[in-house]
């Protein structure tokens, strides 16, 4: 599923444009599995699923696979329904410089919802 | 020609000292009848009561009133703002303004509804000045919010201040729709430097009032509370304490699909909710 993020994110014209500015690398922690996402003029360039030895990023989104999949259910639940929600409620950490992921904030909480689910 | 299609909300500028200072202050208004204050969130303005203002079974009954605080909106900031490093909203300051507002437009005991900061203050002044309102409703009301985020994030010159509309994009429920959710976003890209940020050191700094909700004499001045399930910064939980804190006679309900700002983010669900407060306010 994250493998098909680039696509995703690619075919949205408006996302893309949004994210016009921004270069960088990052980890999204789904459980124990890892994956860097590496951006590029707000194009998803590539998806690399870990484990990796010694993997650089700029900063890092983990949270469990349980509470990934309640943010990627068609309709998630109260607390589930956005990262700041995730965030809230201790769910999702953060981690690394988020400059970017604040700088973007708008990017990438569009970004990391095209992995929901159809209803 | 057809007549033009103007709201009947009316908007006019107020000139009045607030804090020692004079200031500027723009007042949206609409109806006859009760007097019915309203206080936008944090970071946002009068706006957000748009469709209260155009709701014409509402204004029949009701002089609403709606203004945007200082700093916000299209009230100025006073004179000599440039000289202060940043803008910062305390308890104190925020109930002077809302009382110097009341009594600079000769309200009879107005009933008072705020959201968020707005929801948070509204139980300050039924606590500090219960004779002064007839009721209070609190939208998105609870005692206290701890920080779950850096509030730094939101004034730097290194980050677009379209980050405050990013960072409560979330707080918004399913049941809005597009139209709404973006015009309510909107407000929040459009503030000043500083202002939700300021706002914020009010609502996760120096305006809990957990400890004092038990002195809160709800025979004196009602209190409502109307919160949405989706909203992650003042959760139905923390108004269901709040509720129980103030202690019985306390009128709470939890709006099912809606979030943090019901009355701009899905105005006709949130009606619903509202018009039986109204009712018992009039009834009063």
């Amino acid at each position: 599923m994250i493998e098909s993020l680039a696509e995703k994110a690619n075919g949205d014209a408006l996302l893309v444009h949004r994210g016009r500015f921004l270069d960088t690398r990052f980890l999204l922690g789904v459980g124990e599995e890892q994956w860097l996402v590496r951006i590029l003029d707000g194009r998803v360039a590539e998806v690399t699923k870990g484990p990796f030895v010694m993997p650089r990023w700029t900063f890092a989104l983990k949270a469990s696979a349980a509470d990934w999949d309640a943010f990627w259910s068609p309709n998630p639940r109260p607390g589930y329904h956005d990262l700041f929600a995730l965030i809230r409620f201790k769910r999702l950490a953060v981690e690394g410089d988020m400059h970017p992921f604040m700088a973007n904030l708008f990017y990438f909480k569009s970004l990391l919802a095209k992995l929901r689910r159809a209803a | 020609m057809s007549a033009p299609a103007y709201e009947p909300i009316v908007g006019r500028y107020l000139r009045l000292d607030l804090l020692g200072k004079p200031h500027r202050l723009y007042v949206e208004e609409a109806g006859e009848g009760i007097p019915l204050l309203c206080l936008h969130t944090a970071g946002s303005d009068a706006r957000q009561y748009r469709a209260i203002l155009n709701d014409a079974a509402i204004t029949s009954r009701f002089r609403v009133i709606a203004f945007d605080l200082p700093w916000h909106g299209k009230s100025s900031p006073p004179e000599g703002w440039h000289l202060e490093p940043e803008y910062r909203l305390t308890a104190a300051d925020y109930r002077a303004i809302i009382v110097g507002v009341s009594e600079a437009l000769g309200l009879d005991r107005p009933a008072v509804m705020g959201c968020s900061i707005g929801g948070r203050i509204v139980l300050h002044l039924a606590l500090e000045h219960p004779d002064a309102f007839r009721a209070v409703i609190g939208l998105q009301s609870g005692g206290h919010v701890d920080p779950y985020y850096d509030t730094q994030w939101l004034y730097r010159p290194d980050v677009h201040g379209e980050v405050s509309a990013a960072v409560v994009s979330g707080l918004i429920g399913p049941s809005a729709s597009d139209t709404d959710r973006w015009e309510t976003l909107w407000h929040y890209m459009q503030g000043g430097p500083c202002i939700f940020k300021g706002d914020l050191y009010f609502y996760k700094v120096d305006g809990d009032i957990r400890p004092r909700l038990g002195e809160i004499d709800v025979a004196r001045c009602p209190v409502y509370l109307l919160t949405g399930e989706y909203d992650y910064s003042c959760t139905p939980d923390d108004t269901i304490a709040a509720a129980a804190a103030i202690g019985q006679g306390t009128h709470a309900v939890i709006m099912e699909g809606m979030g943090h700002f019901p009355m701009s983010e899905d105005p006709e669900s949130f009606l619903a909710h509202l018009r039986p407060v109204l009712d018992r306010i009039a009834a009063a």
